[in-house]
Formats: C-alpha cells, structure tokens, sequence
C-alpha cells in the first residue's frame, strides 16, 4: 500500500511565495500525485504568483512533468548512449509490445507507465531499466517480466 | 550537533574524532553507487547489517557497516571493500555475507573466491588491481570510503579543512589568485579558466555593487556520464566546501546547486549534507566565527538537456521555461535576476577545496601543462572494465582505454571512443597521420604503442571532439558511427530548446541525411551536404547546443567516411546495426532446438520443432532482434 497523499496545502506550505519555487513545487506535486492537474497547477500559480500561461509553457517544456494521470508503476527503459550501444531501443521495442502501448503511455489498467530516460548513471550495466524506483542492471525482456509480476 | 565559533574548534573536533577511532576496528564499506544499486547491493548491504547486529560476533571490536559511494569498480559489482586489509570482494550477493563475516571479520582469514581475478591473478588489496593501480584519485579519493550521510566522517577525511585555512589565512583575492595560477579549468566541458571567471565577476560587481550568486551545475545531461552524481552523491561535502570556498573569494551569501532531477539519491544526500553543514556552523550566519555569511539551496533540474546550458540554468532558477539566451551579456555580467553569477559544474567545485589546501603550485605540477590536474571519466561502453577513473590529464588515450579499461572484452575489435557526449566527438582507435595536428602527451607519461592521443582539453578539441564532461564510451567493430552520429542527432533534435531556426530546421535536416543512409538511401554527395549543414550549425546557432551539435556527425564523417559509404554504395551496414540493412540468421551448427526464440518472436515468423533447428523467415521478419536477445547459445548471428 502507498501511504495516503499528502495534501496539496502541506506541500505548499514548504516553499516561501516566490517564482523561484515553481519548478520545486510542480516536481513535488508530480512525484506525490503522479501528475500535474489543473486545479494543482492553479494553485501553486497563485501561492509563487506567477501567471498560469506560464507555469503551462514550464510545465509542458520539461520532460519530467506529467499533465496527465500516469500508472501506479513506473518502467523507464534507459536510452543513453551505453544503453543505446547495448540494445536499450530493442528493449523499449520489447515492452511496447508485451504491455501492448508506446513509449510515454499508460496502461489502459493504470498499472504501468511506460517511459525512456537518458542514461540513470548506471551506464556499467547497461542496458538499465528501472523500475519505478529500482535499478535493473544487464536487463533483458526475460528479467523485467520477471520483476513486473512481483509489482 | 555543537555548533563551530571558530576554526580552532574545527580543528579539535577533527582530533577528537580520530582519537576516539579504533584503528583496528574492521570496516565494511559496500557500495552503493548507482552501479551497484543495480546489481542488488542494497540486499547486501542489508545482509551486512543484520548479520553483524544479530550475532554475538567473537571478535574484540564490533565492525562498522558504511553505506558509501561509488567504488569505481562498477562492472564487478556489488562491491564491497574490508579496511584495514583493503580487501575488495567483487560480485557479492546477499547470501556471501554470512561467510565473508565469519571467515574475514572472525577470523581474519580471505574469502578467496570473491576476490577480483584476472588472467589466473587473484588480487587481494584493491590497490593491486590494474584498474586501480593506474590511477591518481584525488577528487574520488573519499568517495567510496567516507559515509555521505555522516559529515564527521567527513570531517576526518579533512572535509572543511580548506575552508577554515581560506578564511583564517588567505584574503578573497587570495584564493581567486590561488585558482587563477593553479590552472584550473572547468569540467563542464568548455574548459573555461575558472579564478579568470571568478576575477571578472567579481570586477563586475564592483561596478555595480549589489549581490553575488554561485551556482553549482550538476544537471550532467551528457546520456553516459555519471562523474557528477558520483561526487554528489558519495562525497557532498567537497562541493559545498568548494562553493563556500568560491563564496568567500567573490562575496557571495547564497548559492545554488542545480541538479538533475534523475539523480534522486544525490539531491538527498546533498540536502543531509548541508543541514549537517548547517548545524555546524560550516554554513548560515557567521561562518566558523570568521563574520562570513553563506548559505545553499537545491533546486532539481527537470529532464531538460538544454538546460546544463548556463543561460538556461538561470531561467530555470528565475522559474522560467529553460531557453538559452543570447551572450553577451554573459552571466559573470548579468546572471541570476540581472546580478553577476558564477557557474561552474561540480567537479569544478570539487577541485577547489584541494588546490586551496595544497597550494597553487602543486596543482599546476599535476596533469598537462595547460589542462592541469585530474579528470574523473566514466569509462563505459565496449570495454573490459567500465566504472569511474580519475587520472592526470595528459595520460593517453590508449592507457586510459587498454590499461585501466583493459581493452575490448570479447572477440571485438577497439574501434572508436566517444566523447563529451552529444557535444563531442567520435574518435577512432588509429588516428592516421593527416590528423596528428594535435600534440602528443608528455615524454614523462609512460606511453601505450597505440593511441597515443593526449587526453586534455586543448588535444581533444584538435581532433574535432571536446574533452566533455567526462563520458568516454569506448567502440568496438559491432558499433555502427552512422547510427551512433544518428543517435545523437535525434537527441538533440528532441532537446532542442526550437528557439533558433538554424538549430531547430538544421538537426532535422542533418537527421533527415542520417535517416536515409542507415537505409542504405542517398548518395555520395549527399555526405558532403551533410558536412556543409553541420557546419552551417556551428556559425549560426545561438547556444552551445546547436553549435556543439554536429560534432558526432562531423568526425564520424571525417574519421569514418569509408563506413558512410559503405552503407549509401553497398547498401552494408559492417557493423550489423543499421536495421534495414541486415538480416538475422539462426546458425544450424550452434541451434540446439530450445524453441524460446519462436515463442519470443513478435512476427511468429520463426520456424522449427522442439530439439529441431529453428528458421526465420526473411520475409515476414522485422528485425526486432528479440530472438537474438534470447537465445540462451547465442545462435542468432547479424548478417
Ligand atoms: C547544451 C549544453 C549543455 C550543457 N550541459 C552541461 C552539464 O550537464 N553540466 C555542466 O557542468 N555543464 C554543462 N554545460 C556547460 C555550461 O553551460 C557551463 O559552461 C558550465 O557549467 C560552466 O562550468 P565550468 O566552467 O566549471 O565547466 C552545457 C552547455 C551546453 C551548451
Ligand atoms: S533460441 Fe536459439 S537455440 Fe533456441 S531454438 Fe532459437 S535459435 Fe535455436
Ligand atoms: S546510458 Fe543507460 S545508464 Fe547511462
Ligand atoms: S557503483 Fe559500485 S563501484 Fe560504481
């Protein structure tokens, strides 16, 4: 079980009232909720008092934020350079296929969200996929699927 | 926590801390670098623990268990490292632990089997073994051995140290002077004189008086670096030192550490390290009672590659979209909210507190004469022995590669090292004569018989790659440079901030280029169009993104030009990587009929009865390469 979600306020409340926290605020409303709503968005404009245009163009510039509900489990498959030499694009091509959505996509049961990152430092072994907080080192097709029934 | 009034105070807590050690008291350091996480060594470390509280162990001193940082030995991992002895156990899984404490901690005897072997040598100190033995660890010198989360451990490793001899002894022009003759240059990538960079932005606020920002840049974005983390996450403490260090020289009361949001343990580790730093006294108000007010904040990074750029680190912070902006103004000039700001990349910041503590002149000695003193490379990719190694600039390329790295494992063939990431470079293993426009390391350096390029900033730059932030990923004949060069050209197509026509509609058409010769389409003019692009890049783009961008390109085709053609006029990939270009085949001689590739195959377009050879079928075969992925006798061989 997760532990129940903080609540927007607490988070809010850690971060003085100014822009230079937007981006802290918008990551830490993205790993507690998975995603960014609306109605969140909103309000961390008007604790930092930045316009909500421009928390939108911040929030769908980066990469890590999500507008969008993701799973509950998270499988990045590295795409760094060491990975890409060690396979890393066949693995990606291989979750596509056994979780049955593209890259970037969320299962239609919410469990797993699949993604690609660009190396997680772990270049020794690669190709690296991690899963949700967990490195995989020399992953292969036959090692995830083993880790994703234990999920 | 006691907080620190005065220097003097430092000093004696440091005394009072190795006093009170045992020096017989056994260690356990297991690593729990990235590298090692991967490989489960967070079980281990666990077993350790356990086992060591669970049991009345017969030994005079309890063993202290220390979650450290990267070992640098990260192809052998989970590492864990027995002090006094300097025994390094190398593969250990959760279930040695048991007979590791029972045989070395009781008994004080050597679990041989878990010692690192090579070539029928069983080492048993880590300094012995080859990998290491090369090296000259300076910055890495506390990682993997200091606790990252215990700032007294920190403090005996003489953390702080530099920072109290700063403030006590030396004037902030001082230590900008200090790092100005030491020859430090950033290892961002550019390889900018950093006391030059602190001089200026300092005259700068003297003009214009008003506050002083420093930030620490550690957004490693480079996709096969991972020095940086390694430094923040294993020894913190050497860059908030740095940074308090720089504060002091430019009067600066707040600073920034910038970092990558991929890197979750770093940014915890760095937050423990400055409330610890806080407590102290070593940050905050009134720092070691010497009236010197400095304090840091993180902020995380979010998935941005542009935004390692300096200009952009800077609308990040201001909470804006991370755009590069033009310089000048330059941000020793106009940095952070329009005030004169210093960048500099962690391990940068890490270099200072040693140059302050040794002395100018004893860093200009280390390293190549104008690249001094160390770089940490993570050394990755086709070779033996991939991890992390610090070794003096100057050393050369084919030390780096064939000793320490101990060369290309397997049947491959050294081919090529890449550097500096997407910025940088592909460079071959033979550089042949028409390049040797760039010197050779110098005569005190033992030299390897091949590759003898000297690996400092102005060397690198000369051979069309840059020095980087220290990704090296070593090549070998089963790396394909067109599909590398593409690789990278759609990464920096993707990160591509589009601000600047010739870098947004410029990637897209070298990419175009890319596309079709890894499907054997296009001619060979279509390479020297190519070229004429690249270059375009380079002269009109804004920030160093598009100007650095088609540097992979541009020396592939200059070291490579043979294998562009290749796949454009025989339509050959002969590195078997390029898709469209090769075809897998099931060798009959090695096919023992387990059946696991046609039930892994996506097309269901393999063929064959169990024990029975097995067949694919060309022309239903999409070149996934899941049957080679699985095959358990590697029978799937690339034509
Ligand atoms: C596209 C781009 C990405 C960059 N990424 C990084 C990075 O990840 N880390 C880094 O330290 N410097 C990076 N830089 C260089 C910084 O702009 C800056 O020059 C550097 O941090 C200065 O520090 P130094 O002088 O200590 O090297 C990047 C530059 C560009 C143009
Ligand atoms: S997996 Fe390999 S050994 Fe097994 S049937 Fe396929 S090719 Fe033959
Ligand atoms: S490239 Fe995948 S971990 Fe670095
Ligand atoms: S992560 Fe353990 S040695 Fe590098």
């Amino acid at each position: 079980m997760k532990p129940a979600r903080q609540d927007i306020e607490i988070i809010l409340e850690q971060y003085p009232r100014h822009p230079q926290h937007l981006i802290n605020l918008l990551q830490d409303v993205q790993a507690e909720y998975s995603y960014i709503s609306a109605e969140h968005l909103t309000l961390i404009c008007d604790h930092v008092g930045v316009p909500v245009t421009q928390a939108w163009s911040v929030a769908t510039f980066y990469k890590s934020f999500s507008l969008e509900p993701r799973g509950e489990h998270e499988i990045k498959v590295c795409l760094g350079t060491t990975c890409h030499l060690k396979g890393g694009q066949r693995l990606v091509e291989a979750c596509e296929r056994n979780l049955g959505v593209a890259r970037g996509q969320t299962t239609d049961d919410l469990k797993f969200t699949l993604d690609t990152v660009k190396c997680v430092g772990a270049c020794a072994l690669a190709p690296v996929v991690m899963v949700d907080e967990d490195y995989l080192g020399e992953a292969n097709m036959v090692i995830l699927k083993k880790r994703l029934e234990q999920v | 926590m006691q907080r620190l009034t005065n220097t003097a105070e430092l000093k004696v807590l440091r005394d009072n801390l190795l006093q009170a050690q045992d020096p017989h008291r056994p260690i356990v350091r297991v690593c729990r670098g990235p590298g090692c996480l991967a490989v489960g060594a967070d079980k281990v470390s666990q077993a350790f623990q356990s086992a060591i509280q669970s049991q009345n162990l017969e030994v005079k001193v309890q063993p202290l268990v220390k979650d450290t940082g990267c070992h640098g030995f990260c192809s052998q991992g989970p590492l864990v490292n027995l002090a006094p002895a300097n025994l390094c156990y190398v593969r250990v899984k959760p279930e040695d632990v048991e007979e590791i404490v029972q045989t070395t901690l009781v008994k004080g005897a050597v679990v041989e089997r878990l010692l690192y072997s090579d070539n029928g040598t069983r080492y048993k100190s880590a300094a012995d073994i080859p990998f290491y033995r090369m090296q000259q660890k300076i910055i890495l010198q506390n990682i993997g051995v200091i606790d990252p989360l215990d700032i007294h451990d920190a403090i005996m490793a003489g953390a702080y140290h530099s920072l109290a001899k700063a403030l006590i002894e030396m004037s902030p022009d001082d230590v900008i002077r200090t790092v100005e003759i030491s020859g430090l240059r950033g290892r961002g990538g550019g390889g900018f004189p950093t006391g030059y960079k602190w001089k200026r932005t300092v005259e700068n606020a003297r003009e214009n008086p008003g506050p002083v920002y420093i930030i620490a840049n550690g957004e490693e974005g480079d996709p096969g670096a991972f020095m940086d983390r390694a430094i923040m996450e294993g020894d913190p403490h050497a860059v908030i030192e740095g940074m308090a260090i720089g504060a002091y020289a430019m009067g600066v009361n707040q600073g920034f550490l910038y970092v990558r949001h991929e890197y979750p343990i770093a940014i915890r580790h760095l937050a423990a390290a400055i409330a610890q730093a806080r407590a102290l006294g070593l940050l905050g108000k009134n720092i070691l009672g010497a009236g010197f007010d400095f304090d840091l904040q993180i902020n995380r990074g979010a998935g941005a590659y542009v935004c390692g750029e300096e200009t952009a680190i800077i609308a990040s912070l201001e909470g804006r979209v991370g755009e590069p902006v033009t310089r000048p103004p330059y941000p020793s000039q106009q940095g952070l909210w329009g005030r004169p700001t210093v960048i500099n990349n962690v391990e940068t910041w890490a270099n200072v507190p040693h140059i302050i503590d040794h002395g100018a002149q004893w860093y200009a000695d280390l390293g190549a004469p104008r690249s001094t003193g160390t770089k940490i490379f993570s050394l990755v990719g086709k070779v033996k022995n991939t991890g992390l190694v610090e070794v003096p600039m100057g050393i050369s390329l084919g030390a780096l590669v064939e000793e320490i790295g101990g060369g290309v494992p397997g049947q491959g063939r050294f081919k090529a090292v890449q550097t500096g990431g997407p910025s940088g470079g592909i460079i071959p293993y033979e550089l042949k004569e028409e390049f040797t426009d760039y010197h050779f390391h110098p005569p005190d350096v033992k030299p390897a018989d091949k590759m003898e390029l000297s690996v400092d900033f102005d060397s690198m730059a000369q051979t069309g790659s840059i020095m980087g932030g220290g990704g090296m990923i070593v090549m070998d004949d089963h790396d394909c440079v067109v599909d590398l060069a593409r690789y990278f050209l759609r990464f920096l197509e993707e990160e591509s901030c589009g601000k600047c026509l010739p870098c947004r509609l410029g990637l897209k058409g070298m990419l175009e280029f890319l596309n079709n010769f890894s499907q054997g389409k296009g001619a060979p003019a279509d390479i020297d169009a190519l070229e004429s692009l690249g270059k375009a890049l380079v002269d009109g783009s804004l920030c160093g993104l598009g100007r650095t961008a088609p540097n992979p390109v541009l020396t592939s085709i200059r070291y490579f030009r043979d294998e562009y053609l290749a796949h454009i006029v025989d339509h050959h990939c002969p590195a078997g990587v390029c898709r469209d270009l090769i075809t897998y085949r099931i060798d009959p001689e090695i096919c023992n009929g387990c059946t696991l590739c046609a039930q892994t195959c996506p097309q269901v377009c393999i063929t064959g009865a169990n024990q029975q050879l097995h067949t694919i079928d060309q022309d239903a075969c999409i070149r996934c390469g899941a049957c080679m992925d699985v095959c358990p006798v590697d029978a799937v061989v690339v034509d």
